[in-house]
Formats: C-alpha cells, structure tokens, sequence
C-alpha cells in the first residue's frame, strides 16, 4: 500500500524522453508531471522501493490530437479510461479527441502496481493538476496570439475563447504553448466540480469496441516471429524439487523441441521466483501441453510434504480458543465477560481461496542480444521489470515490460513469476517464448488467499447492553510467503476489518495466534477484510438477535456519536491504508450514513414470503464506507437465490460512477463465489482441485439478479472501489440466509444440508 | 501431423496439425484468430464459445478433426464490416465488459441463443449462458443486453 505524499511537481519534458517512454513520436506540447509517493507497507505489496519518481505526460500535437499515457495496469476497472478522463477534464479537452497509450514499465512514472484500490485515490488531485496546467499554458498562448490579457481567454472544448466570441483551436496553440515557461504553479486554479464536463458523469471504458470485436490484446494474444509455446510441470508442492524425469515419450510428439528442468526456489518462495520444474518447449500449443502429459516426473519432498488444510483448520480453530497476542485492547474485557448477563461465544472458519481471472498467467517474452522485451498482463509492471531483470542477470535498463490488457487480476498478476518462468526460458531457447498456464496450473499453483480461524465472545450486561467484544483471528501472514520467520499476522492484514472495529463498547480485546505459512499466500481482492467483516458482519447480526432489536438499529447504536475515531489512541497497531489520518479520518458520520440510506433504498424490514429473508452489514476498506442489504431466497432443495442486492457506497468524489456501479455489481458476484461457491483444500502439500468443476465459481444462476448501486455525492477526496464492495456482502447474505432459515452460517463456503 | 481443411468465418484454409488438436489452438495459433481465448480446457467456461454450424461449441475440446467441411465462425466473423452485430451493439450499450476476457465467448454464445430463440425469457438466458462464465461479474449487463439485442426499442 502506498502514501501519496502532497508534492506534486509539474515539468516539461523532452521529446526524447517521451518517445523513449511511450514509443510514441510527437510533436507539438508536451508536459511532464511528478508524483512522488512512498511505500509504507512493504509487507503487503512485495516491493522494495521507498520513493519513486514518476512522470506521466500529456502531449498535443499539431492537429490538435491529444495524447494521454495510461501508466497503471487495466485489469476490468476502467482505470485506463478514469485517469485519462480525469486529466482530460481539467485540460477541457474534448475526449473524442484523445488518444491514450498504455506507459511501459518505468520507474519515472512513480507507482505503478495496480493493487490496494488506490489509482484514483492516489492521482486524482495530481492528475488535475497535469491537466489544468496544460489548460493554463493554452490561455496563455491565445492570449499572447490575440494579445489581450490571459483573463478574458478561457479554454472551452479543444479550444480558447476570447470574450469577445473568438477561438483558437488546442492544435492550433499546440506549438506555441510549447515555447511558453510553466506557469507559476499558484496561478494555475482547478476548475470547480460544477464546471466537471467528464468527472462524475457516464463514460464508456475506451477499449469496449475492441473486446466486443475480438481484437482487444490481452496476454496471450501478441506473437513475435518464430515465438515458441512453454508449459511447464509443476512439483504439487510449492518450492520443493525434482528428484527425476524422463522425457522419452515426450520428445517424440512432434512439435517439441526441447524439454529441461528450472530449478525450485526452496521455501518460502518469495512472490517473484518461479517454482520450477520440467519445461516443455514445443512449435505451437497443442504440442507443448501433448509433451507435458507424456512426461515421467518424481518429485522431491519438501517442508510441507505434510500440509493437510483439514487438519491445518482444525489446528487453528483449536489455537483460537485460547489467549494469544494481545493487538487491541481497550478497558477490561474479561472482567465484563464475567459479570455479562448473556454471552455469545461463536467460530468463523474460512478456507483457502484461489484467484482464477478469467486469463490465467501468461507472458509473451523475448531475451535477445543484451536485452528483454515482454509483453505481459500483469499489475505490478516495475517489480516484474525488476525480477525479470534479476533472474537474468540484466540491468534493469535492459528489460522493456509492455502491459497488455489483464484478463483479470484479483491479486493474481502482482505476483511476476510466470513472466520470470517465460524470461528464463527464452534466455535457455534464444527465441520468443510464450508461455501458457492451462487452468490446471492455475488453481494448483496459485499464491492462495489464506484460510482463518476466528473466535468471538460477547457480552451482554444486565441493561441489555454490549459491554464486552473479544475478537480473536487466527491466519498464515501473506509476509510468510517470502520470509520464514513471518507466522503471525501483520498490523496491516488486522487493520482490515479487525482492530479497526468502529463500534462504542466500553470493553474491546483483538487477539492474534502464530500460524504457519505452508503453501504461497497471496492477497485476493479485498485480503484480510473478506475473513474479518464476515465474522464481524455476522456476529453483529447475532448480538442484535440476542438484544431482540432491529439488526440496522443495532449497528447505529453501536456506532455512537458521530465523531472521528482516533484509532491511534486505541491500537498503536492502527494503519490507514497508508494515508494520514488527517485526510482521510475515520468518520463515524459517513459510515452512520450509508447505513441509514441502505436501510432506505432496499425497503430494509419489508414483508416478504417464507424463504425469503433480507440481511444487512457495513464494512469500511481502502477508506471506502460501504453498507449493503442481500435478499435471499432459499428453496426446498437449499438451492440459494440472491434476488436483490443494495449498496449504499460513500467513496468520495465519484470520478466515474458507471464504472463504480460495475465494480459493485462485480464485486457482489465475487463475494457470491466467495460465500456460495469456492474452496481450495490441500493434502500432502498440494491443492486438490484442478479446474471449474471443483473449484466452482458463481455463475448467472449464482449472482445477484439485480445490484443498486446508490452513490452518495460529495466532494471529499476519492477513494478506493476495487475491493471495498467484497467484505460487507458476504456477511450481508449469510444474515439474509439466516432470516430466510434459521440457519447461522459461520463457515465458508455456505453448506445448507 | 495431417492436412485439415477448414471454412472459418467464410474463408477456407488449410491446415497442418496434429489430428486430436482441439480447434481453439488452430484458431490460435495456425490462423492468428485470437479473439477466442483459452479459460479452461475442459468445455467449463465458455470464453472459447464458437459457432459450429450455426450451434454453440466450445472450440478447447472440439477436435479440429471433426470440423472438416463444417461452417465455423469466431467473434471476428459476426459483424458486417464495420456495421457490429446487434449483440455486439447491446454489449456496448449496456457497457458490458469489465476485463473483457471472457466477453467474446459471452457474445457468441447469446449470439446462438437469439438465433434460435428470438424473445428469450430470464430463464432461458440463463440456461443458455450458464456455461459461460465471468469473474468479473458481468452477469446483470449480460442478461440486459440480451434482451436489449432481442428487442432492441424497448425498455
């Protein structure tokens, strides 16, 4: 996770530089725009680099085109489409007149992995800036031409009005813009959100014609002259070896070509080297996946020879029944618990998860005199620059990355270590490798949501109030996948839906327990808040049926005043996505808001036949305010329907609302897999489920019939869509499934017989 | 190895492959048509939905050697030149796609769908897309833009 930091520098660049960045040719205005950001979280996003220093750029050419570079990975958010329209916008450009060209990896455009929901959030205000700068220097440039002053000259669609009815065209200024020094940075005003002609309206996502057409290039999709398919097969267990192979029948399918082994990187693995194994390297695909089955293998046993997620769970489960590391504490929960009137004492389990986008990991790569050059779909694009680099022993100057359109991500393509798997193995054949993972590689060799244990104990005084809340969360730390010492939660992963509990009870305790990593842990879309808001988001139903009052009603009262909570004086272990509390607070007013509109907008508590049942929660992730109501309709086989969904969504200035919508609408059907539909189990150190037939995902049937999206308008600073819609969904259903039945579901995913 | 001829999208070729290739790979590799795209190997996810004579079929596990002489088209065969398709026109609409990966196997597959039923009900759409899926979570805008493309003026 990433903090901007307010030092927004605006600089005119070189047209060497800009061709060298975008392999673009141009002539005419160019802008340069450096944000400077800092990692605060190196644990959760893997990368090493404490400050970059990015450049993005605007470029209008004579004709009046515009040229915006898209510099953060487009995975199905649109965020190819919302940074350009944020800078388009300020500039008054007309967006049928932009073009916008996907940026390589590098590092002169700051932060480019795209994870943590955090694109918007973290270039809004830079972008603008971009913008209106460049709009600025095109007043300026008519105000010279006319020679009047730059007051009476506004820039209005592609082009400047003067007062007096006159206009120059974007393309025509172009030039002359060019030869003008920066406007001091005070004279450069950003235009009032009234006057927003693209921000906070519909837009199409640029690339929709292309993919509806077929020709939308996403990782598999480029090919270079004479380029090779790779497949490798892969040790079950992650990490561990190869003891023999035999290659025999392989090498007389024709089409292969050659077939070696890449060496295991041991564990942990780290989330950027390849697991190794026996490669087969074949003229086309079919030939290479045919090579693979004929091979002969005897793995390697490794630490993890013995990982059994049954008894792993049942460990933790067991583990979370006793005290362990304090992370919260606030008054004397204990002594509450002994004087409650009524105790509720429950367990949340949740299993493995896998990530499956849609496109499995991929990489066209090419390792040639000196140099590398990818084209691959992946969101960290300078950390896979990096490893790349590394595993060949290049500078990094050498490796050029080009990001094709993500077939999905969730978390998957942060990870680069099939485009280092294709690096290596084009180095070894001299030729443009692509490599393919089947769906098979995918499930069995994911970097896995973790699996948790979580143990909750509540009490109720005599007044019927809650005076006591004891959390306890029992999960292997993502961090464990790169370093052996790390098997406890991290403050980050428990600043995701656990120690950042928002509710006024007097008595609050969070505990932690060790849990060792034995298999890769990766984050999924939303991480730790899918475990910890399942739990909370339950458990408040539970006391609200306990107390007998209405569950809306329940999480307002316990929500309190409206105040900014200072988090800091409550947990010393309190992180904020890594931004200051300053600006973006905790504010229990936003939060108290979106649950009282979805209470209003899905007709909370109306009448509705047996079977039927509504169910609320709220969650707060990537400082996001989120609450949602799920209506459920179970049948007499337990077949479970989802009707209707309400989400009341508090994220700020919303850039591009349809775009929101669809992530919401998106990430409910995720959440329904997530609840309804997925698990990986492991035995004997490998997963057990190969393909959609056992690792199963929502289908039509599955999702929500019908998602409102209401979006609540303000001009706050935007913030994160992503993944806020996954962590209040699952608990919202299993309340709903709970109204419907009579059913608690404290285990994922939900089992009705 | 051996010789196939096949018609794609109106065209004839020939082909060299390996005789239980499934059709997806030829698509792929010998033709360039990369439009469809790989999800899963085993007829589980639809994203490499083609049409077989007119009928659905998921081109992974369809051997190129039962589709000799046969009609196929791809997503790049639906529309009249530049003139789309009105399902490619209603996913456009609606603003279908997220990722869009799976988006191409979503199309032809409703494309087949309104072929045979022209005023598909909620439940007939769903029998017909369920094979399909979509991890992005388009489902809702799928289920709309086929009705759009069915009836396009109404509501």
């Amino acid at each position: 996770m990433k903090t901007e930091i307010n030092e927004h520098k605006i600089f005119k660049v070189s047209r060497r530089d800009f061709i060298k960045a975008t392999s673009l040719s141009m002539s005419g205005l160019l802008l340069g725009l450096n944000v400077r950001c800092s990692d605060t979280s190196k644990k959760l996003t893997g990368n090493p680099d404490a400050v970059f220093s990015p450049n993005l750029f605007i470029s209008i050419n004579g004709s009046g085109e515009v040229t915006l570079v898209a510099h953060r990975s487009e995975m199905g958010t649109g965020i190819r489409t919302s940074l350009p329209l944020i800078m388009a916008d300020e500039l008054e450009a007309d967006w049928s007149k932009v073009k916008i060209v996907q940026a390589v990896a590098d590092e002169k455009y700051g932060d480019q992995n795209t994870d943590g929901s955090y694109s918007v959030r973290m270039f809004y205000t830079p972008l603008r800036k971009a913008g209106a700068t460049v709009r600025t220097m095109l007043e300026q440039a008519a105000a010279n031409e006319w020679g009047v002053n730059v007051a009476e000259c506004n820039a209005k669609n592609h082009e400047v009005v003067h007062t007096s009815g006159k206009a120059l065209g974007f393309g025509y200024l172009a030039e002359k813009a060019a030869a003008l020094p920066l406007p001091d940075e005070k004279s450069v005003v950003l235009k009032s959100p009234k006057d927003f002609r693209y921000i906070s309206k519909q837009s199409s996502i640029v690339d929709l014609k292309d993919i509806v057409t077929g020709k939308a290039k996403f990782g598999l999709d480029n090919s270079l002259p004479n380029t090779k398919i790779a497949v490798i097969k892969r040790n079950p267990e992650p990490g561990a070896g190869l003891k023999s192979f035999t290659a025999d029948e392989a090498q007389k399918i024709p089409g292969v070509l050659k077939v070696f082994t890449l060496d295991a990187p041991g564990f942990p693995t780290n989330f950027n080297k390849p697991l190794g194994g026996v490669v087969v390297v074949a003229e086309n695909t079919w030939a290479a996946l045919k090579g693979r089955e004929a091979l002969q293998v005897t793995w390697a046993t490794g630490i993890n020879a013995d990982y059994d997620s049954l008894t792993y769970g049942n460990d933790m489960l067991k583990r979370a029944q006793a005290k362990g590391k304090v992370r919260r504490e606030n008054g004397l929960v204990d002594k509450a618990l002994a004087s409650a009137a009524k105790i509720i004492e429950v367990d949340y389990v949740v299993p493995h998860l896998a990530h499956t986008a849609m496109e499995t990991p991929c990489a066209l790569v090419h390792v040639h005199d000196g140099i590398c050059e990818v084209w691959a779909p992946v969101q960290d694009q300078q950390g896979t620059r990096k490893s790349v680099a590394a595993a060949l022993g290049l500078e990094v100057s050498a490796v050029t990355i080009n990001i094709t359109l993500l077939g999905g991500a969730f978390g998957r393509k942060s990870k680069p270590d099939f485009v280092v798997e294709a690096a290596l193995i084009s180095k070894t054949m001299g030729t443009p490798i692509k490599i393919l993972w089947t769906r098979e590689d995918d499930i069995q060799h994911d970097f896995y949501h973790f699996p948790a244990a979580q143990h909750l104990k509540v009490g109720l005084d005599k007044n019927n109030k809650v005076s006591a809340w004891l959390h306890r969360s029992v999960f292997p730390t993502i961090g464990g996948t790169a370093n052996a010492d790390a098997n406890e939660p991290d403050s980050a992963e428990l600043s995701m839906g656990m120690i950042d509990f928002p509710y006024t009870i007097e008595n609050i305790r969070c505990e932690t327990q060790v849990a060792k990593v034995k298999t890769r842990i990766g984050w999924l879309r939303s991480v730790a808040n899918i475990h910890h808001a399942f739990a909370v988001g339950c458990t408040l139903d539970e006391i609200a049926n306990a107390r007998g009052i209405d569950a809306a009603q329940n999480l307002l009262e316990l929500l309190g005043n409206d105040r900014h909570i200072d988090f800091k004086s409550l947990t010393a272990e309190f992180w904020n996505y890594g931004v200051p509390m300053e600006e973006f607070p905790w504010d229990t007013a936003r939060f108290r808001n979106v649950i009282e509109t979805v209470r209003d907008k899905s007709n909370w508590g109306k009448a509705l036949p047996k079977g039927s049942g509504q169910g609320i929660a709220a969650h707060r992730s990537f400082l996001t305010y989120v609450a949602c109501v799920v209506e459920v309709t179970v049948d007499e086989k337990n077949k479970i329907r989802i009707p209707k969904v309400d989400y009341v969504i508090d994220c700020g200035t919303a850039v591009n609302p349809e775009r929101i919508k669809a992530q919401f609408e998106g990430g409910a059907a995720f959440a329904a897999s997530l609840a309804l539909k997925s698990e990986i189990t492991m035995s004997n150190g490998g997963v057990e489920q190969s393909n959609f037939h056992n690792y199963q995902v929502a289908r039509m049937s599955d999702a929500p019939y019908e998602t409102a999206v209401h979006i609540i308008e303000n001009n706050e600073r935007p913030t994160g869509v992503g993944e806020p819609p996954v962590p209040p969904f699952i608990p919202a259903l299993c309340n709903a499934i709970f109204a419907a039945t009579g059913k608690r579901i404290r285990q994922l995913p939900v089992k009705l017989v | 190895m051996a010789t196939y001829q096949l018609t794609v999208n109106g065209e004839t070729h020939t082909v060299e492959a390996m005789e239980n290739t499934p059709l997806l790979w030829v698509l792929r590799d010998n033709l360039g048509l990369t439009g469809t795209k790989f999800g899963c190997g085993m007829a589980l996810c639809g994203a490499c939905t083609v049409h077989l004579d007119g009928n659905p079929i998921r081109s992974c596990s369809t051997a190129i050697s039962t589709v000799s002489n046969k009609q196929i088209t791809t997503i790049e065969g639906v529309a009249n030149g530049e003139d789309l398709h009105p399902v490619q026109k209603a996913w456009m609409e609606e603003n279908v796609p997220q990722c869009g990966y799976c988006q191409t196997g979503q199309i032809m597959a409703a494309i087949a769908l309104l072929e045979k039923n022209p005023s598909p009900t909620d439940s007939d759409i769903e029998g017909a897309m369920s094979g399909n899926i979509c991890r992005c979570g388009t489902y809702e805008r799928i289920r709309k833009a086929i009705k759009k493309a069915a009836n396009p003026t109404a509501q």
